[in-house]
């Protein structure tokens, strides 16, 4: 997906596209060309077990810790495996896409509710992603000179992203309370913005509250990624602009914010993923009650599981969420590939 | 993939002194950002030196007195030390072996030619998207069978988490570093296979050490997946093998929530990884711009 | 070539998955047997302060077993947010205790699994008899005509505890018997920062309890005569109005009550800021608050003061904690004089006494330590005005989806949204539409 070489180093394949004519190995562009150049790699290397036994540990961990349980689960989502089954679930019907019928079925309650569900935590990652990639935009090209207590102020910032999340969400929670909590100390009794304290951890403001510690947590990420792409850019292409007379606005518009663009297609990804499978902040600020307006997908699913017990539909709902997000991965990086190569070409 | 120009020198936008309209938004900006980033922070140090009636009743900025009981109470409280060492011990050995089973990877993914090499990475970069709601329970159940058929017990002990979150980290761990390897000339491992050193010489003495900084961030980043991780510790471990993840709960008993102790304990239990984070990121930010940001 | 190296893959993959597959199922069906005489696992609820205070409160009690009988008992005491999980991890992979704590209402919905041990006449004929035991509480223990899946360990009800100072300061002598009396009462006590009563709105398991309660008294019952919910009755829905009106409409609630699912209510009756507070065995609580045991009295919970028709003259759940044994545990027969350890009377005295519950085992009541003023208000109300939640396998989801319910009613009407019956009904159907299996 993303481990192609780059750069002015030897792309060590052509993307996996090597290696197609037998078991040689070192048939590819890469290793054609270092032959030219230098003297071969000895033939026994590139050929034979060496990679695969390199690759042996991590290979072994994968399939045992996600790729197996995974497949479990998609068996176990083709049966009907509730309460009256947990206990030996060997025997559990088989109901074949009986659970998948349940859960895509927006006019039942069960699929209506999975829908709601969907929604919100599509709203939730746009909004989350979006913030984040702009806080994390603004600061890193903000911060890009040089500057007096900016090393201490890049500390402060990437805390947050530090933090275990437990001890985040956990002084959030206390923050957030309606009656004791230090925002509504902010918002009502020193601001006096509103006539009532309202409340964030319930109703519909919780939804907000879950964006800002999502954001709170994941820009500093942003920052980081962003704050390394800039470092990249050699300091002569500033030069020459500023030659040509440009301003540093127009710098950051022409030079800054174009470089980074194809970090951008993988930053905005991975938060995307992030925040789309996140469980950790809802569950640890709801628990196991979260309000409508924040009934994040994986708590959805958490809650059919283990709440009711009903694996086979929890399990069946977990897929159509990896199915989805396989979906979007692909369309995503076709959309932004072709749109980069267009553009290089 | 991509195509930025290696970075020649530090970047900087310009040499001359900025506009003022630059200066205005970046003091504006950065205040802004500075207050929402520290405000949590400010308010659990703060709250951790409070008595408990200060934190049981209304919100104030300042303590009505200052005390260190909550930093001394929060040991007795709940088995924190315990935790403690168990999180030591998890984290610790899950990132170990983490970054070693990644070396290994990536440099096999960044120096051969084989077959399934697509196949391999593709698989374990989508693996990042796995809910992991949805294994939870069959990777529970497989550890469970590993243990009823071996005799090896997963389940409950620490090698089953430690086994469990290193597998976590792999993904972004092996992109990352196949990613470094690749910018370490090839001309250097090669130039140590003719001097005689086998693949795994020139990887141990060429490849990584030339990857020290990417190595680094894969280490923090490994660390940081283990230490926060709540879902599977609060399923996978029992009373002896519990982490902190899950025993901070302890604080929120039957009768009441111990705030003070609690933010207390919240910021003891992050000061390891913030330290450890903050310090590195400097290898962190190296790592990213050699590595995986392309 | 690619092909069919993909093809190779997966079905490397599917052949190991296959291999878990049929592997999990297995083991988990075996009944149980003495392998291990020597040891017993033991998962306790938590039941004390905290989980420490559980550790050193059942300590001694397992080492007398111990000394007793030589079986070494590991103790593990589990919060109750896990509680359920773990023993669904158990149930799934038959890996886990050999006797295990369970809150009574979850008896059906284990059961149902059929993972625990049954108690049938001869277990209980093993045990000491069923006839030692609370007929209210053994009658929370698992579905009507089964075998009971569990015995009881501790019994709790509800109680109203009132501050005799605020009472006094309001000019009310005696604690309300009726809802409208609490209201009234509750309205003269609420004033500036204090309310009359204080609950915990965003709880799933003390809503739930409440919905029983006025359920009861309103004659709803929330599942028909075969198991199925029957939530969102025109019954129920008045049921339900009438508590969440405490805050809605009857203003003898706080408003941030409605977010309160951490026993801040506890705290705020502790701490003077509200007048009342229905709880279950809240002595020993209160006291680890601060609060002095001549500070507040305990009556029985209210009635209606005109029972609507079909309304049942009930005002508590039979509360408490279960005993259960898996049935797939290696020492069937350490478990069976474990809980015959546990049920019997001297350690039913000490470990009752400790918790502020009243024992399940009747020879055990007469002790001094259940002759205080608030043991004798739970035991007569535990006596005669009683009842199980509903014993049936989807009474899980009765927690669940109704608890929810009314926690986003008491959002509702703490943002100052009008609650009406309507309203009620709907989010009451909302609940019943998302029942399952």
């Amino acid at each position: 997906m993303t481990t192609t070489a780059t750069g002015n180093v030897p792309p060590p394949a052509g993307a996996g596209e090597a290696g197609g004519t037998g078991g040689t190995g070192k048939s590819g562009p890469g290793a054609r060309r270092s032959a030219r150049r230098r003297p071969r790699l000895p033939g026994r290397l590139g050929r034979g077990a060496l990679p695969y036994l390199f690759l042996l540990p991590a290979l072994v961990l994968e399939l045992l810790i996600h790729l197996t349980p995974m497949v479990v689960g998609v068996v176990m989502s083709f049966r009907e495996l509730t309460r009256l089954y947990i206990h030996n679930w060997g025997e559990a019907p088989w109901s074949g896409l009986d659970n998948y019928r349940v859960a895509v079925d927006f006019d039942g309650p069960l699929g209506e509710s999975l829908l709601h569900s969907f929604l919100v935590t599509c709203l939730f990652t746009v909004v989350s992603v979006g913030l984040s990639w702009l806080l994390g935009t603004a600061a890193a090209v903000l911060m890009q000179d040089r500057f007096r207590g900016r090393g201490l102020l890049r500390a402060l910032f990437l805390t947050p992203y530090a933090l275990p999340v437990y001890a985040a969400v956990i002084t959030w929670a206390f923050v957030l309370q309606r009656d004791n909590g230090m925002l509504n100390h902010i918002v009502h009794d020193q601001l006096g913005l509103t006539d009532q304290p309202p409340f964030w951890l319930i109703g519909d403001n919780a939804f907000f509250s879950l964006v800002v510690i999502s954001v709170w947590r994941n820009w500093p990420f942003a920052f980081l990624i962003l704050t390394a792409a800039l470092q990249n850019i050699p300091r002569e292409v500033y030069e020459a602009a500023q030659i040509d007379g440009a301003g540093v606005w127009q710098q950051i518009r022409r030079i800054t914010l174009p470089s980074v663009r194809p970090v951008n297609q993988v930053l905005v990804l991975v938060l995307f993923l992030w925040t789309f499978n996140d469980f950790n902040v809802p569950y640890l600020l709801f628990g196991k009650a979260a309000p409508d307006s924040a009934d994040l997908i994986s708590v959805h699913i958490y809650d059919s599981s283990f709440g009711t017990w009903n694996f086979g539909y929890g399990s069946a709902m977990s897929v159509l969420l990896l199915l989805f997000l396989l979906l979007v991965t692909a369309v995503y990086l076709v959309f932004t590939s072709r749109g980069r190569r267009a553009e290089d070409g | 993939m991509a195509d930025t120009a290696r970075a020649t020198g530090r970047a900087r936008r310009s040499p001359t002194a900025p506009p003022p309209s630059f200066v205005w938004t970046r003091r504006v900006v950065l205040t802004l950002l500075s207050l929402f980033a520290a405000a949590p922070i400010y308010v659990m140090l703060s709250s951790s030196l409070k008595p408990l009636r200060d934190v049981t009743g209304e919100f104030h900025w300042l303590p009505s007195g200052l005390t260190i009981r909550p930093y001394i109470d929060i040991w007795h409280t709940i088995p924190l030390a315990h935790y403690f060492v168990n999180s030591l011990i998890v984290a610790g050995c899950a990132t170990l072996l983490s970054v070693a089973v990644a070396i290994f990877a990536a440099y096999a993914v960044s120096r051969y030619r084989f077959r399934g090499r697509r196949v391999f990475t593709v698989t374990v970069l989508s693996t990042q998207m796995f809910p992991g709601i949805l294994f939870l329970l069959p990777l529970f159940l497989l550890f469970v069978n590993i243990g009823n058929t071996t005799g090896v017990a997963l389940y409950g002990s620490r090698g089953g988490l430690i086994l469990t979150y290193l597998t976590f980290s792999l993904p972004f761990s092996i992109w990352m570093l196949v990613g470094y390897f690749d910018s370490i000339p090839r001309g250097l491992d090669e130039a140590a296979l003719i001097d005689g050193c086998g693949p795994a010489g020139a990887l141990f003495r060429v490849v990584v050490p030339a990857a020290v900084p990417g190595i680094v961030a894969v280490a923090v980043y490994a660390f940081m997946t283990a230490w926060g991780e709540v879902l599977f510790a609060s399923v996978m471990t029992n009373k002896t093998t519990r982490t902190l993840a899950v025993g901070l709960q302890g604080y929120a008993t039957q009768t009441e929530v111990y705030w003070n102790q609690l933010m207390a304990a919240s910021l003891v239990v992050s000061v390891p990884v913030v330290a450890g984070f903050l310090l590195l990121q400097r290898f962190l930010v190296a790592g990213l711009t050699a590595g995986s940001v392309k | 070539m690619r092909r069919t190296r993909r093809a190779l893959a997966v079905a490397v993959t599917a052949a190991l998955a296959a291999v878990a597959a049929t592997g999990c199922g297995g083991g988990s069906t075996d009944a149980g047997s003495n392998d291990e005489p020597d040891k017993l696992t033991y998962w306790a609820s938590n039941q004390g302060t905290s989980i420490e205070n559980d550790e050193e409160v059942l300590k001694p009690v397992l080492d007398a077993f111990t000394e007793e009988t030589g079986i070494e008992v590991d103790l593990e005491v589990i919060p109750w947010d896990s509680l359920l999980d773990r023993i669904l991890t158990a149930t799934a992979s038959g890996e886990g205790p050999d006797v295990l704590n369970i809150g009574n209402t979850w008896s059906a919905s284990l059961q149902a699994t059929g993972a625990l041990l049954q108690f049938d006449e001869e277990t209980f004929a093993r045990i000491g008899g069923a006839d030692r035991f609370v007929p209210s509480a053994l009658a929370a223990t698992g579905a009507e005509g089964q075998d009971p899946a569990a015995v009881p360990l501790y019994s709790l009800a509800y109680a109203l505890y009132y501050n005799k100072q605020m009472f006094a300061d309001a000019g009310i002598e005696t604690p309300p018997t009726t809802w409208e009396e609490l209201v009234e009462d509750g309205q003269r006590l609420t004033g500036g920062d204090t309310y009359g009563l204080a609950v915990e709105g965003a709880s799933i398991p003390e809503n739930t309890h409440h919905a029983f309660v006025f359920g009861q008294q309103h004659g709803a019952d929330f599942f028909d005569a075969e198991g199925n919910a029957t939530f969102d009755t025109p019954e129920a829905a008045e049921a339900i109005k009438q508590y969440i009106d405490f805050l809605a409409a009857d203003g003898i609630v706080a408003p941030g009550n409605a977010e309160y699912a951490q026993n801040q209510s506890l705290a705020d009756f502790a701490g003077g800021k509200a007048a009342m507070l229905l709880w279950q065995a809240a002595g020993t609580a209160l006291e680890h608050q601060g609060m002095d045991p001549d500070a507040y009295g305990i009556a029985p919970v209210p009635f209606q003061a005109d029972p609507p028709e079909g309304g049942r003259q009930v005002n508590s759940m039979v509360a408490g904690i279960n005993l259960a044994v898996f049935q797939n545990t290696d020492n069937l027969d350490g478990a069976l004089d474990f809980v015959t350890y546990l049920t019997s009377d001297e350690v039913q005295v000490e470990l009752n006494g400790a918790y502020g519950s009243i024992p399940p085992v009747l020879a055990a009541q007469d002790a001094p330590e259940f002759a205080t003023e608030e043991r004798a208000v739970l035991r007569q109300t535990l006596a005669d005005s009683a009842a199980p939640l509903p014993q049936v396998p989807a009474e899980d989801q009765f927690e669940t989806l109704v608890g929810t319910a009314m926690a986003d009613l008491f959002a509702d009407a703490a943002s100052g949204n009008e609650v009406t019956l309507d309203s009620v009904r709907q989010r009451l159907h909302e609940a019943q539409q998302q029942v399952t299996g």
